[in-house]
This record gives C-alpha cells, structure tokens and sequence, in this order.
C-alpha cells in the first residue's frame, strides 16, 4: 500500500512538473492582462524542437534551451499581434496554437521513434532517497522536476515580493492606472508573455526529453489547456496552481495504476480504460466549477482577491479619448 | 516618428471583406514561405494543391464539396457562438457525439433498416443534432450559471468525446475488432452523386452527397435567423455588451445556454451527414479536425453565414490539397496563419494609423 | 491669503494640444505660484483637463513650452513631470483596486526597492500619511475604501514623490458636502506648506470661496482671469465660462400632479457583497413630478434603480408601477407598462456600442412587429430625432461607440422619453461628463417629460442638479429615505447634513 501512494505521488509529481511549467507561465501572461491560448501549440513546439536539438547535438540541455527559445518566439508573436496591434486575443492564441502544434508536427516527423536521444538526467540524493515516502517523492527525481521546485517559491517572491511584480499585479488590474504611474504597459506585457511562452516551451521539452520521455505526434495530449484551467482553479496564485499542477499529474498517473490493481472486477474490465482516461479532462472540468463556487463565495465577502486580473482580455490603448 | 491610433469611423462591409480578401493573400503568401523552408517548391506545391483540390475537373471540385459539408456546418455553429462572445472551440466533440448518436440510431436501433430511407435519415439527423446540442448545452449551463470557462469546458469535453468514441469504435461496437461499427443498412446513406451513374455515366466515382443541400439551407436559415429575426438581434446585443442586454430585459443564462445549444446542434448534424454521406460507418479518426479547422473558419467568415461559406469552400481545398504536400503539418500551419492574419489585419480596419508631426518647441 | 513668491513657479506659454480634428487647447497661458490654490475654472470640454495633463506629462503639447522654476521642461511621461514635481490627482482615480494603500503609494514611487516588504513599506506609508495629516489606512485594500478616503490616497502618492505644483481635477465631483469641506481644510493646509495647488472645477461657488487666483478658459483658450474671485461676482464669472450673459435660474413651471405612478412599499434590497443596500425604503412619485434622490455614492441609490427597474431582486416589499403591482414582474414586463430607464453607464449599459444609432433607439422597440425585425420604418423616426435633439452623428448607421459622450446620452434619452410611452422614468446621473449645452439640453428633456405627465426619479452626483430639477426632494442615507421636502425648502448645506446621517428626523425611515 504504502509502495503504491509512494509511487502515486512521485510520479504525480513528475508527471505534474510539465504542467506546474506551463501553469507558471500562463499565471505570469495573465497577470499581465494577455490570455495565452496557444499554450498547446507551444508546448508541443519546444517538445519536437528540444527533442530535435538534443537529437542533433547530444546535449540535452541544449534542447531544453532552445525550446524555450522557440516557443518564447512564438508567444512574442502572439504578444505583438495583441499588444501593439489591440488584436483579439482569443483568437491569436488559437492561431498560434494551430501553428505551433502543426510546426511541431512537421519537425517531429522524422523524429517518431528514435530512441537513443540524450535525456536530462535522474538525480538520487544519496542516503535520502531511501526515505519512505518522502524519500522517492522529493530525492529522487529527475532535473526537471528540482528546477521545477526551484521555480515555485521563485514565481511567488517575484509576484508578492519583488517590484516588478508589484507592477506586473497593476498591469494587469488596471493598465490605465499603470500607465499614468509611468509603468510601460506594453514592454510588461511583451516580457511576461515571451515569459510565458519560454516556460510553456520547457514544459514540452520536460515532457520529450525526461518525463515520457521521446517525441510522439500530439504527445501533450491537452496538457497545455489544462494548464489554462489549473491558472483559474489557482486563482492567478503561483502556489495554488502549482498545487492543482501536482494533482493532476497523480491523476494522470493515477488510470495506469489502477489498471494493474487485480483486486477488483471491475478494474479487471478492458474497456475500463477509456473511461479512466477520460478522468484529467472531467477533472479539469470540475476544477473550474468549484474554483467558479469559490469565487462567487468570495464575491459575497472579500471580492477584491479572488478573481482574474481585472483587465485580462481587454487590449490597452494609451492615450484614447476616454468618452 | 510617432504613431497615433485613431479609431476609424465607419467601416464599409467592402472594405471588411477587401481586407479579409488581403489577409488570405497573405497567409499563403506566409505559407509559401513556410514550404520553402521546409524544403519545399512553394509554387509546386500550391499548383498541386488548387489541382488537386479545384482545377482538377469534376472530381476534385467533388472532393471539396464533401470536405466543405462538416466545415460549413461546424462554422455556422462556431460563428453564432462567436458572436454571442461564446467561444465554443470544442465543435470537434459535439461533431463526434453527434456521429455517435446517428450511429446509433442507423446500426443498433433495430427497425433502421426496414424503414424507408428519408425517415431513417430524419431520425438520424434529429438524434446528433439533439446529441451535439446537448454536449455543447453542458458547458454552456456551466457557463451560464457558474460563470465556467467555456473555451476550456468545450475543449475539456472534446477529449472526453474522443475517449468515448473509441470506447464504442474499439471495443462495444467494433465490428470484428477493427476500429469501425458494422456498415449501415442502406436506407441510412446519404445519396451521393455517383449513385446516378447509371443514369448519367459523367457521375461515377463523385463522391459529393446530398449534405450540400442541407448545407446550404442552414447557411440559409442562420442568415434569416441573425439578420432578419428578433431573436438575432438580440443575440447581437448580447454579445456586443451583457450589461445592455441585461438592460433591455433579456436573461443572459438563458441566451448563452440557448447559443450554445444551436451551435453544438449544428455541429452534430455535420458529424451525421459525415457517417452517413461519406464512410456510411463509424471508424476511428474519421474527422481530420474539422471541428477545429471550423474556428478558423468562422473567423476567416466574420462570423457571417455566406463568408463562413466562402471560408468553409476555401479551407476544404487546403484539406483536400494538404494530401499532395508533405510534411502533414503544413496544413495546421497554415490554418494558423490564416487566423493571424486575420485578426492582424483587423487592426487596419479598426484604426487608422497617422504619422505625429515632431512638435516643434516655440 | 496671497501668494508670496516672485518669480511663479509654473509659466506656461502658448500650449496647444490637438486631437485628430478637434483643438482642444489653443495657445493656453497660465502662471502659478507656490502657496497659491489656482482655479482653473470652465465649462466640460472647455480645454481645462487637457491643459494640465500636458503639465502632468500625460499629453505632449503640439505648440507652445513649459516652464518649472525658470527651466524649460518637456516632459514625455508623467514621470518627468513628476520628476520636476508635477503631480496630477486625477478625477477617475488611477489607484488599482486590488492593491492596498502601501502598495498603490509604492507603486507611485520614483525608485522602487527591489525586494518588497509589507510590514515596512506599510510603516513608512502610514508615517508619512501621518506627517501629512492626510486621514488613511496604508494596509487597507483601495476597494474597501470610500471614495473621501481614495481621494487622499490618491493625494498621498503624488506629495510622496515630492510633488511641488499639484493639479486636482474636479475633485469635489464625488464627494459629499461634508467630505468637501474636509478637502478644503486639507488642501488650505498644503498650500500653507508651500505647494502651489491647481483646482480643476466647474463649480463657481468652490472656486470663489476656495482660490486665491482663477483663470477661466473656453473652447480651449484662456479667457479671463481674476485675482480675487471673492470678489466677483457668481454671473461675471459664469458669463467668462460661456460667454456670454447667463441667467443661473432655471425656468421651472408649477407641476400639475398626476396619480401615484410609481410607489416604493418597505423595500429590501442587497448589494453585490450580500449587505442590504436598501433598508425598509418608502417613497412614492406622482405623474407629472420629479423627485430627486440626494445621498452620497454608495447609500443604495444605484441598487434602488436597479431593483424598480428590475434588474435587481427586491428582498421584500413592494413596487407599484402604474397601479398594476410590479414586485415580480420582469424587466421587459415594466417596459412594456411603462417604465424606462437611463443608466449610470452610457457606453455599455444604456447603448450597445458596435450597434448603429439607430438599433440603439430601436432598443425598445425592436419587437413591436413580432418575431421578425424591421427596423426600416423607424429610420424616419430616428432622423426626426437626431434633428430635434442635436445630435452630432453621420446618420442612422454610425455605430454609437463613435459618439461623444453628450451625443451618446442624447441618443439613450431620445429612446428613453418618448412622450406617451414613458410614464415613469428613472434617471442616474443623467448629466455626468458633459459639457454645459448638452448639460443644458438633457435637463431641458427630463423637465419636458415631466410636463408631459411622467413620473421621474432623479439620483444625480450634482446636488446642485438635484435642486435645480427637483420637485421634492428625497436625502437617502444608508438605505433609506430619511427626509423629504419641497423644492426650496432646505439649503445645500443642511440636505448635506441629512445625507451624511446627521439630524435624524423624529419619525425617522418612512416618507411620503
């Protein structure tokens, strides 16, 4: 038993380390007040080109690296498209998306299959991986996964605690009133949206080149969009979301355990698996009806915290003749 | 040099359609571009394409017709919700579940195959358009009443459809193990051209069915419905601002619920005529993606029934076209591009861009 | 009090700001020294905003230069400005509501620390609130606060970045009486420090007993200017900001009462948050009768409206509209008996901004024909209307986002006061952004409904209009009607009383 949840939750978190990425990355695009939609896309993006690189090059980090580069070009599109040209931000996301996703499919295509690609490494940390529970869960595991706990308490300083995360908070509620201070709304929002794409780009490269790890057309089967969702469900909190990012890559984990759980007849059912895969995606579903509960809770009594930023969504033009 | 934005003052439905007739040129100037660097002959590629999908005498025009079917209806439903402010993404579900449902009624409901064929192909069309309404209807109630995000449900419900249709393509309705239910009964085929070939030689081998015609009477009916009905101006309302809805007496939850459930009735219909028209079955992966290429679609529309039409016929060539050029992806690329462009080129129409004169100091 | 420096600290000379085809400063001089309160007085859109916020770095001047303590300034940014300790208190405050007090300051600050800290920089904050005597909470949430107390945040940002020139815009326009005079004090207090104080305002009784200097400016150019306006008189300086003899009366005619067309029985209302924003309300208005609401923001007044419109539950109690009993019917059911509406919001609410003009005068009577529209036949009509009111539009088709502010509230009124179809009609702050004609116009139409027999309710931000227009007049404090009287029968100063809660009437909660 006590093997079972360890693994549940190692692996859980692993398996949660490319969504607590793009999670991350998201919160910081929308805090600016941009909706990234092409998360996906770009997700799949610096899967295929990290997987590439390393492929090329023998270096995994490498890969890692220019992942993120590509997918922070792309989200830079997208920033252009919606910041300096008011577009419609939805839609340039799901532009972007399309695109990112058929890139990804194009220079994946050699790339089904091939084993022997460099991976980034697995760290044991000696005589503590031996702890229970603990021990598998936060000693031993792979490079990613540590950056991964690195970024979190990183993420929250700079939002909570830092100055440019001060500003980044009144971008995104209120880029009028940003502006008048002398913030410069449009270089915030460029920066925090590239950031979200460069972010969004190691959660595909995590995925291809540690956690599943290879490249496979379409590998993060939705992951991307979750990750939207779990930015809701966190309510634009880095911690929440790195919480919801975890749980959800046990929930993941969770079908391919219970499938080998004999005891029961009813997981003894081939066809069972269908319906448990279907499992992250009602989750994803439920998560945001409760995190749309919670809110209209928060509503009655303290609303100021609980919501998205105010101005997600809307492009801001300096200057325009208010009527 | 500085730049001033100055919203533009009345935008003709020329000068939109102009700019969208732009935008295109550029997107495939764009994907050219792309091919070239895929190593490609951009020029090549693209002859391949309009031949294959166009210029190529009956056949292809045929081929289009049959990709432009599902398009057309899945954007009709995309570009009601999309004015509404609803962004339902996840046509490509309610396109499946309403495959399902037709499935349903044509193999596993017994007396489908003695009853005469219109009747059997009504139930049909009735079942997946009640199917594809009621998986969009899920997430607009969330919507509605728990202010979900309904770009996330939509989608979240098209993977859970997926997942669904291959529990019954694998393993319930399987037909001997293969990823497809049995054929249907004759009387649940949609005509198709080429069943006149008898008659009219010149038809054999077209493989475009009667779904054109259904096709292009909900194009029809949608036009009616936003332009000249009550109903659709108020939906206009609705998705120019809530608040001014709210204001003249509409109920929002009720409105949203109801868009969405149209759209996703009119997505499941395109999932019926696809199984009955075209594979007369239901198999795995029997939808490149037209629920999604549909966004781009209405998009490319302007959210208007006759240019969702046009956009619907455009991006069926690129799909029937897309077989001749490798590497696969391009095609998704390109619908990106298109949808990029798009809303890039909006912000000609919108605003007009000035130079500032330097200020000169006194 | 005069000022005392020689050399004026600010001169500005010859500034011009264009706006597409609209010059909204023409060659504007002005000069401001320290321990002053300047008045910049003038009509809405006289040009008085535009002017200051080109000294505030918001707007760069097209013609003309600055001038800061003898040196020539241009300023790209409001951060220049403040730079040269220029700040800018902005009518629509630009605080972030999500933030607290310590948090928008810091945000205001020149150069922030890199690492944050909350307990400290909320320290510092309160001290120098303390020091200023401004009255705040630096770890209170901004959207917790009343708008007084936003005001002196507000206020508190920009002496904190070491502001020397101030410019407040039209900063009594959401504040009660009593919050005024509190301003008043603090504003004295500061110009005593030293600063030299800029008052945007369009109220001539503030301005006379408030400033030490006023410049009056018209159509974008300055006009007059007078050293002591005490001693001016009220008309003289109206006469400047028009230009031409006003007569501050109002024409009003004795109204002839109609039967009750709307009554409000023992009304329960809840906010947004869940509190009860009217408490066990009464009030009844006649045809033919405009009764005006006098209370601070946020004592229920928009709920109120909301509710007899029904846009909003009522808890309990009763609604009559008509005679017909109206608590549970819908929105489109008191339209259809009568009853309309002019929102707070002219841009979102009141008209739907990518329709044309004339689908927004159609708003509600666009189902008179059944199922299907045709709005072809009211084309005519919607010509004759833009005729008779003045609207500024290209015609029946342009889309109403592109309408001024004035136009747009034209456009909503023409819908809203159709003669025989508009029997009681509720109003919120039916003038508020426009300029004086348009001013003018609006109050001219409601008063014309109201001699056509309507029934209107009044809440307007304007006391003053609220006075002008009304017939009676209804002060509403934390929910309900605690005093009425007639038209003339209280000053200004007691009905601001009334509105703060003071002066409890005996029989305190129900009115007639």
């Amino acid at each position: 038993m006590l093997r079972f949840v360890e693994n549940l939750i190692a692996a859980g978190v692993a398996r949660g380390t490319p969504l607590l990425f793009a999670t991350l990355g998201e919160v910081f695009a929308e805090r600016a007040g941009v909706l990234n939609l092409g998360v996906e896309g770009m997700m799949l993006l610096g899967a295929a080109s990290g997987f590439g690189v390393a492929h090329l090059s023998g270096s995994a980090a490498l890969g890692l690296l220019c992942a993120m580069g590509a997918a922070a070009l792309l989200a830079l599109v997208h920033a252009g498209v919606t910041v300096s040209l008011a577009g419609d931000q939805v839609v340039s996301g799901l532009g972007l998306g399309f695109f990112g996703g058929g890139l990804a499919s194009v220079l994946g295509a050699d790339l089904v299959g091939l084993a022997d690609v460099p991976r980034l490494p697995t760290l044991e940390l000696g005589g503590l991986s031996r702890v229970p529970l603990l021990g598998p869960v936060v000693f031993s595991q792979n490079l990613v996964v540590y950056l991964g706990f690195a970024l979190l308490p990183l993420a929250w300083l700079y939002l909570f605690r830092t100055r440019w995360g001060l500003r980044l908070r009144a971008v995104g509620e209120s880029p009028a009133a940003a502006d008048a201070l002398g913030i410069g709304v449009a270089r915030m929002r460029y920066a925090h949206v590239a950031l979200g794409g460069a972010l969004a780009g190691l959660a595909g490269a995590s995925l291809s080149l540690a956690v599943t790890p290879g490249w496979v057309d379409g590998m993060t089967a939705g992951q991307g969009w979750i990750a939207v969702g779990l930015v809701i469900f966190g309510g634009w909190n880095p911690l929440r979301a790195a919480l919801g990012a975890y749980l959800f890559g046990a929930i993941r984990r969770l079908p391919l355990d219970l499938q080998g759980v004999q005891s029961l007849p009813l997981f003894r059912n081939p066809n069972l698996g269908y319906f448990l895969d279907m499992l992250p995606y009602l989750f994803t579903i439920g998560v945001l009806v409760f995190a749309g509960a919670t809110r209209r809770r928060a509503r009655a009594g303290r609303p100021a915290r609980a919501g998205a930023p105010a101005a997600l969504g809307q492009p801001f033009i300096r200057g325009e003749r208010g009527r | 040099m500085r730049l001033e934005l100055r919203p533009r003052l009345y935008v003709s439905p020329a000068r939109s359609a102009l700019s969208t007739a732009a935008s295109v040129v550029v997107a495939l100037v764009l994907g050219g571009l792309l091919l070239w660097a895929a190593g490609v002959d951009p020029l090549a590629a693209y002859r391949a394409i309009f031949d294959a999908s166009l210029l190529g005498g009956a056949y292809a025009l045929s081929d289009t017709t049959v990709k432009t079917i599902p398009l057309l209806l899945c954007g009709l439903g995309c570009a009601l919700a999309f004015r509404a402010r609803l962004w339902n993404v996840g046509a490509e579900g309610q396109l499946l579940l309403g495959a399902w449902a037709a499935t349903g009624v044509a193999s596993f409901w017994l007396p489908a195959a003695s009853l005469p064929s219109p009747l059997v192909l009504l139930l049909m069309g009735i079942a997946a358009v009640v199917a594809g309404a009621l998986w969009a209807g899920i997430a607009g109630a969330l919507r509605a009443h728990l202010e979900v995000n309904e770009i996330i449900s939509t989608l979240m419900l098209v993977y859970v459809a997926q997942k669904l249709i291959n529990y019954f393509v694998f393993g319930a309705w399987s037909e001997g193990g293969f990823p497809l239910t049995p054929l249907f009964p004759e009387s649940a085929h949609l005509p198709r051209l080429a069943d006149w070939a008898e008659r009219f030689p010149s038809l054999s081998g077209l493989t475009a069915h009667l779904g054109i015609v259904v096709g292009l009477l909900a194009c029809g009916l949608v036009w009616l419905l936003l332009k000249r009905s009550v109903w659709g101006f108020e939906l206009r309302v609705l998705g120019d601002s809530p608040p001014a809805a709210r204001y003249i007496g509409l109920s929002v939850p009720r409105r949203m619920l109801a868009t969405m459930l149209i759209s996703g009735g009119l997505a499941g219909l395109a999932g019926m005529l696809e199984v009955a028209g075209v594979v007369h079955r239901l198999q795995d992966r029997f939808s490149p993606g037209y629920g999604f290429v549909a966004i781009a679609v209405a998009w490319l529309g302007r959210l208007n029934p006759w240019g969702v039409l046009l956009g619907a016929f455009l991006f069926a060539a690129l799909l029937v076209g897309a077989k001749e050029v490798q590497p696969g992806g391009i095609s998704m690329m390109l619908q990106g591009v298109v949808m990029l462009t798009v809303v890039a080129g909006d912000f000609l129409l919108r605003y007009e861009v000035r130079r500032l004169e330097e200020r000169t100091g006194a | 009090m005069s000022g005392e420096a020689d050399t004026p600290k600010v001169r500005l000379r010859g500034l011009s700001k264009r706006f597409g085809e609209l010059l909204a400063v023409d060659a504007a001089d002005l000069e401001l020294r320290g321990r002053e309160i300047h008045a910049l007085l003038g009509e809405n859109g006289a040009g008085k905003s535009t002017l200051m916020s080109m000294l505030a770095g918001l707007y760069r001047p097209d013609g003309g230069t600055i001038e800061v303590d003898g040196r020539r300034c241009s300023f790209q940014s409001p951060r220049d400005a403040m730079a040269a300790s220029v700040g800018m208190v902005h009518q629509h405050f630009m605080l972030v509501p999500t933030l607290t007090v310590w948090e928008n300051v810091l945000l205001g600050a020149e150069r922030l620390p890199w690492v944050v800290r909350p307990g400290q920089a909320a320290l510092e904050v309160q001290r120098a609130a303390d020091d200023l005597g401004l009255r705040v909470d630096a770890r209170a949430l901004v959207s917790d606060l009343g708008v007084g107390e936003q005001q002196r945040v507000e206020i508190l940002r920009v002496l904190m970045r070491g502001a020397r020139v101030m410019i407040l815009d039209e900063p009594t326009a959401v504040l009660s009486p009593g919050e005024s005079e509190a301003l008043f004090v603090t504003l004295r207090a500061l110009c005593e420090q030293g600063c030299a104080l800029v008052l945007i305002s369009h109220k001539l009784e503030e301005v006379r007993r408030l400033a030490h200097r006023v410049t009056v400016m018209r159509r974008g150019r300055v006009v007059g200017s007078f050293d002591a306006p005490r001693a001016v008189t009220a008309e003289d300086l109206a006469a400047a900001m028009v230009g031409r003899e006003v007569s501050l009366e109002l024409q009003r005619e004795v109204p002839a009462l109609g039967d009750v067309r709307l009554g409000l029985s023992r009304l329960q209302v809840r906010s947004d948050r869940g509190l009860a924003a009217v408490n066990d309300l009464s009030l009844e208005v006649r045809g033919g009768e405009l009764v005006g609401l006098a209370g601070v923001a946020g004592n229920g007044q928009v709920e109120l409206m909301e509710a007899v419109a029904g846009l909003r539950r009522a808890e309990a109690g009763e609604v009559l509209l008509c005679g017909a009993a109206a608590t549970r019917l819908s929105a489109r059911q008191r339209i259809a008996l009568g009853l309309r509406y002019v929102p707070e919001d002219r841009t979102h609410t009141g008209t739907a901004p990518s329709l044309s003009v004339l689908e927004n005068l159609a708003l509600r009577r666009y189902r008179d024909r059944g199922r299907w529209l045709r709005l072809a036949p009211l084309e005519a009509h919607c010509r004759r209307q833009i005729e008779r009111l003045n609207i500024a539009t290209s015609g029946p088709d342009q889309a109403a986002r592109l309408l001024s502010g004035g136009n747009l509230q034209k456009l909503v009124l023409a819908r809203e006061l159709e003669p025989e179809r508009a029997r009681v009609i509720l109003a919120l702050h039916p003038t508020r952004g426009l300029d004086a004609r348009a001013t003018a116009q609006v109050r001219q139409l409601l008063l014309d409904a109201r001699g056509d027999g309507a029934a209107i309710l009044l809440w307007s931000e304007d006391l003053d209009e609220v006075l002008a227009l009304s017939d009676r007049v209804a002060v509403m404090h934390a929910g309900r009607i605690v005093r009425v009287v007639r038209h003339g029968e209280a000053d200004l100063a007691t009905i601001g009383r009334w509105m703060t809660g003071g002066d409890p009437a005996p029989e305190a909660g129900h009115a007639t």
